[in-house]
């Protein structure tokens, strides 16, 4: 198990590095970090544009470039200049990840325990009218674009506290500064409960039919009917040989998501005013700035690559049979 | 005599029927058989005739919409109406179950000793090292080499021929009364199917079970079996001794079974017989015999009645309850001492190679196996 | 196999069947996609949605058409609710927002299906060939699709759309096919790498058959069935990323409109009492990705029922 895993790390790293390479040159095709300089009322004179291009080192070929971005941040932990003034990308890196981490976290755990829940009941009692009720509003989850069910929740929310009076259930931002401690947490807690629901939605919607086919698959296997005519009760059977087999699709499916979730966050960020790392990504793409969108995409990668390798390791405990592949 | 009493599994008219697109299907309609202690009954048929569905409805495996009705009685017990929490009692206690695919009735992410002490644990309060032990004796019964090590390892490391004993051993894990084997040698290739057979012999007495042995291959119930039940689109359709079906087959379809059989012990040169046509629909069945179409001396009362499973002679006639030789066949007495190729003469057809001469024909090879054809 | 004709049932005493009497196991000869087709219609969400979205097709590309007022139109009436002479109501600006939504839809549909086109197309033959070849080429390729997957699509079609916003429509569309077809490409080679192992391939290969050959002839025509299905994935997937893309700013740019677009101008309306702005393209979104997926779904059943798993 440990050769499992210490094999699965080692080929995460050049995975890595190869992703970094291939952000790198995504980047450089997409971002024009001299564009906003260059658009500026009046215009400023080559010379300044040339000491921003020499900061950004960019008057080098593709190959020195990337050498240079790579040992800058590996070896000395410098993310690089950005060009919004004000911004030191390794700081604002640290404030929106915490934010993002937060909410993708506990979205997927909404998620994915959703997903199995209603994934199990509509699978026991398939074609009931409990399956068809789970399927249609998972369908219509599926449909239903993050940023569009975000406005519309938010504007509810909005109803629902004025004409109550309440108002823990936050609309907008991340939390409100200057508290500290029980009233801290629980302030942190009524900013995350919209937007985790709503980015937990999709994901719930398309993990869940997962789940139901992935269960379906094991109710009609063989070795359930071998484990009921042994004598088991239907529930030890239904958990024990049922569940435990069909959860194995559903981690290695969770984990090649976690790029769409990373997607979603941008967006429930974006209406809901949060300063993660969704924001971060916009305002650097509006911006052009080379250095802030790199950051972003490299840790992306890294969360993406880490998520896999959880999987992968979690599909080695769960299933016997490929530990030794 | 034998009375009812003495029998450890007694099914009566047992019916199933499965609901679908195009009407009711009728897999199984009206089985009785009589099974006593120590007794093994093969039920022989092809595929679809509705062997495998019967013993699922014994055990109470079958899917929620099925309809069954009938009696089936464990030691006079009737099990058909128990709730499903009361039918685990007897499950795994009381009559066993093997099924035919080794390769899938194990789960592949547990050891087999986990899987074993958990059959003897759902039926007995012991601790995890005490079933452990007995985990590792039911191994040593079927004959896996190095019981104590093979008890840590999972499935996907033992072979299908050992997956299959694990499964035996399972089914005699708390010595049950009945063990109802569904094709357990189907899925294996011919050399693994006798050390299988073997497991399963020594099964039957280690645990002095009586045995349901369904197959479609004659070969294997001329070998372990005492009485044999044939079946046909979902129905009996001769019942009785190894040795009344083997040599006094009373039904065509039974016979044409026989005579399809390759045997090396047959010096002449005669064709092997198969049987034209496919088995009936098991939705809209006519009236009559189902096996009329196939059948080479069918009468027009084949056509209108379907016979009753009746006894063959004086002797079967004073057999009480299920015992005896019995036939489902209007025309039983013309089939007696009947050759299959010389009954079948009539629909066989050597339209496969019409210019080879039989009689110059070289003799065939030994070392057949029986084409494993699974739906 | 013999066809006897159905014999006529004897009546005396027997219930009445169902069906006509078989005496022997007859089937009447379907071709494949009659089965298929057969099998769709009995899916009742399938079809009405297949008609639902017919039914949107021809309201956006010909009702946008026909419709007196066009999306660019500035009409006198500002901020009016939806009434005869504006069905969906215009905006501050004084748009017809009936011609502005279908014109959205125009857009939002035509990227959906290139998408969904040049992804599948891609995706499949990218696939097949690692599936079939197997060994060192296709740990080549799908590393690659692997190392594309960790990137999300949403981040990088912000990137690569803010690039090319001049560019037009299609390049949009490049821009998030370029994205979707790893995914694919995932599917189909799984598909492929268990049909090559299938008899018929080895057969055909015995024969002499090309490579190519049996991809096209043996092995793709036996998953056309699931890529059907992934290309109506593609289309709803497509739709929600081109309309959050639009949103963001980073898709169809001004003067042309999408859906996204539509809804992004519209954020605060439904708190200044315009829910009209808001309510239309959602539900236009909403309505073309659940009538793709039910008919992605009847689909899925058509050619592949396995359920029922009652052995004899």
């Amino acid at each position: 198990m440990l050769a499992f895993a210490v094999r699965r790390l080692l080929v995460s790293i050049p995975v890595f590095i190869l992703s970094t390479f291939l952000v790198f040159l995504l980047v450089t095709w997409g971002a024009d970090p001299l564009a906003q300089l260059k658009a500026k009322n009046p215009p400023p004179s080559q010379a300044v544009i040339n000491a921003l291009a020499d900061q950004l080192y960019i008057n080098h070929s593709l190959p020195a470039r990337y050498g240079h971005w790579f040992s800058q941040l590996f070896f000395h932990g410098n993310w690089g200049p950005s060009v919004q003034s004000g911004t030191d990308i390794g700081q604002l890196l640290s404030t929106s990840l915490v934010l993002t981490a937060r909410l993708v976290i506990l979205a997927m755990l909404l998620a994915v325990v959703l997903a199995i829940v209603s994934g199990v009941i509509s699978a026991t009692r398939q074609y009931s009218k409990t399956d068809y009720t789970i399927t249609l509003v998972g369908f219509l989850f599926l449909s239903l674009p993050v940023f569009w069910f975000a406005i519309l929740l938010k504007q509810l929310v909005v109803n629902m506290n004025n004409s109550l009076n309440w108002y823990w259930i936050s609309t907008y931002g991340a939390n409100t500064p200057g508290l500290t401690g029980w009233s801290a947490f629980s302030d942190a807690l009524g900013h995350l409960l919209l937007p985790t629901i709503v980015l937990a939605m999709s994901s719930y919607a398309s993990w869940s039919r997962f789940q139901r086919s992935s269960m379906l698959d094991v109710l009609g296997s063989d070795y359930m009917r071998l484990a009921r005519a042994k004598g088991l009760s239907r529930m030890r059977v239904m958990v024990r040989h049922g569940l435990r087999t069909a959860l194995i699709p559903l981690t290695t499916q969770v984990a090649l998501d976690t790029a769409a979730v990373l997607g979603g966050a941008v967006l429930t960020e974006n209406v809901f005013g949060w300063q993660g790392m969704g924001t971060m990504l916009v305002n650097g793409i509006n911006a052009g700035d080379f250095n802030t969108i790199l950051a972003w995409l490299t840790v992306s990668a890294i969360i993406v690559i880490l998520f896999n390798l959880i999987a992968d390791l979690l599909y080695g405990v769960l299933d016997p049979r490929i530990r030794n592949a | 005599m034998a009375t009812s009493t003495d029998s450890v599994l007694t099914v009566e008219d047992l019916t199933v029927d499965f609901p679908s697109g195009d009407g009711a299907v009728h897999a199984v309609r009206g089985v009785s058989y009589e099974l006593h202690p120590g007794e093994v009954l093969g039920i022989v048929g092809e595929s679809g005739s509705g062997k495998s569905v019967t013993s699922l409805a014994v055990m109470g495996l079958l899917p929620k919409t099925a309809r069954i009705s009938g009696s089936v009685r464990f030691r006079g017990e009737e099990l058909l109406g128990l709730t499903d929490k009361e039918l685990t009692r007897v499950r795994g206690k009381n009559i066993a179950m093997i099924f035919q695919d080794p390769m899938t009735s194990l789960n592949p992410v547990y050891k087999i000793g986990f899987q074993l002490a958990e059959a003897v644990r759902a039926h007995n309060d012991v601790t995890a090292s005490v079933a452990r032990k007995r985990a590792i004796e039911l191994l040593e019964l079927v004959d896996i080499p190095q019981p104590d090590k093979r008890v840590d390892q999972y499935p996907h490391e033992f072979s299908g021929g050992m997956r299959q004993r694990v499964v035996i051993a399972i089914a005699m894990a708390n010595n049950p009364d009945v063990i109802i084997a569904d094709e357990p040698t189907t899925a294996l290739d011919v050399t693994v199917q006798a050390q299988v057979l073997e497991s399963l012999r020594s099964a039957q007495r280690e645990t002095g079970a009586a045995m349901v042995l369904i197959t479609h291959d004659l070969g294997v119930v001329a070998g372990q079996a005492d009485r044999v039940l044939v079946m046909y689109a979902g129905k009996p359709v001769e019942i009785g001794t190894v040795e009344d079906i083997y040599y006094n087959p009373r039904m065509p379809y039974t016979l044409g079974l026989l005579g399809s059989l390759p045997r090396l012990d047959k010096r002449d040169q005669s064709r092997l017989t198969p049987i034209q046509g496919s088995p009936p629909s098991l939705v809209n069945l006519p009236p009559g015999c189902p096996f009329t179409p196939r059948c080479p001396i069918a009468a027009d009362i084949c056509q209108t009645r379907e016979p009753d499973l009746e006894p063959v002679d004086s002797v079967s006639f004073s057999a009480a309850g299920l015992r005896g030789h019995r036939s489902a066949c209007h025309l039983k007495d013309q089939v007696a001492q009947r050759d299959p190729a010389d009954l079948f003469a009539v629909t066989a057809t050597d339209d496969v190679l019409p210019d080879v001469d039989v009689s110059t024909a070289p003799v065939a090879e030994p070392g057949i196996s029986t084409e494993d054809e699974e739906l | 196999m013999h066809d006897l004709p159905a014999e006529d049932v004897q009546t005396s005493g027997l219930p009445p069947s169902p069906g006509p009497v078989e005496r022997e196991f007859t089937v009447q000869a379907r071709t494949q996609f009659q089965l298929i087709l057969r099998r769709f219609l009995q899916h009742k969400l399938a079809v009405i949605s297949l008609f639902v979205l017919i039914a949107l097709v021809l309201l956006a590309f010909v009702g946008g058409a026909l419709w007196h007022y066009k999306y660019t139109d500035i009409t006198p009436d500002n901020s009016v609710s939806p009434s005869a002479e504006h069905p969906f109501g215009t905006d501050n600006l004084g748009y017809d927002e009936f011609a502005r939504v279908l014109r959205g839809t125009q857009r939002s549909l035509e990227i959906a299906f290139t998408v969904a086109i040049l992804a599948t197309v891609l995706g499949t033959i990218w696939g097949a060939v690692a599936g079939y070849y197997r060994g060192f080429a296709d740990s080549l390729m799908m590393r690659i699709v692997d190392l594309v997957l960790t990137i999300p699509i949403l981040a990088a079609g912000a990137l690569l759309s803010h690039h090319f916003q001049t560019a037009g429509w299609w390049a949009l569309a490049l821009v998030i096919a370029g994205l979707s077809w790893p995914g694919v490409s995932r599917i189909v080679r799984g598909q492929t790498l268990s049909l090559r192992e299938k008899e018929y391939v080895e057969a055909a290969r015995a024969l002499g058959a090309k490579d190519s050959r049996i991809i096209f002839r043996h092995i793709l025509p036996n998953i056309m069935g699931q890529i059907v299905v992934v290309v109506t994935i593609l289309v709803a997937a497509a739709i929600l990323i081109e309309s959050s893309l639009s949103y963001l700013g980073f898709g169809v740019q001004a003067p042309d409109t999408s859906l996204g677009t539509l809804i992004a101008a519209a954020q605060t309306s439904l708190q200044g009492g315009q829910w009209w702005l808001f309510y239309f393209p959602g539900i236009f979104i909403i309505l073309i990705c659940l009538t793709v997926n039910f008919i992605g779904d009847g689909l899925r059943d058509a050619f592949d029922p396995s359920q029922q798993r009652v052995r004899a």
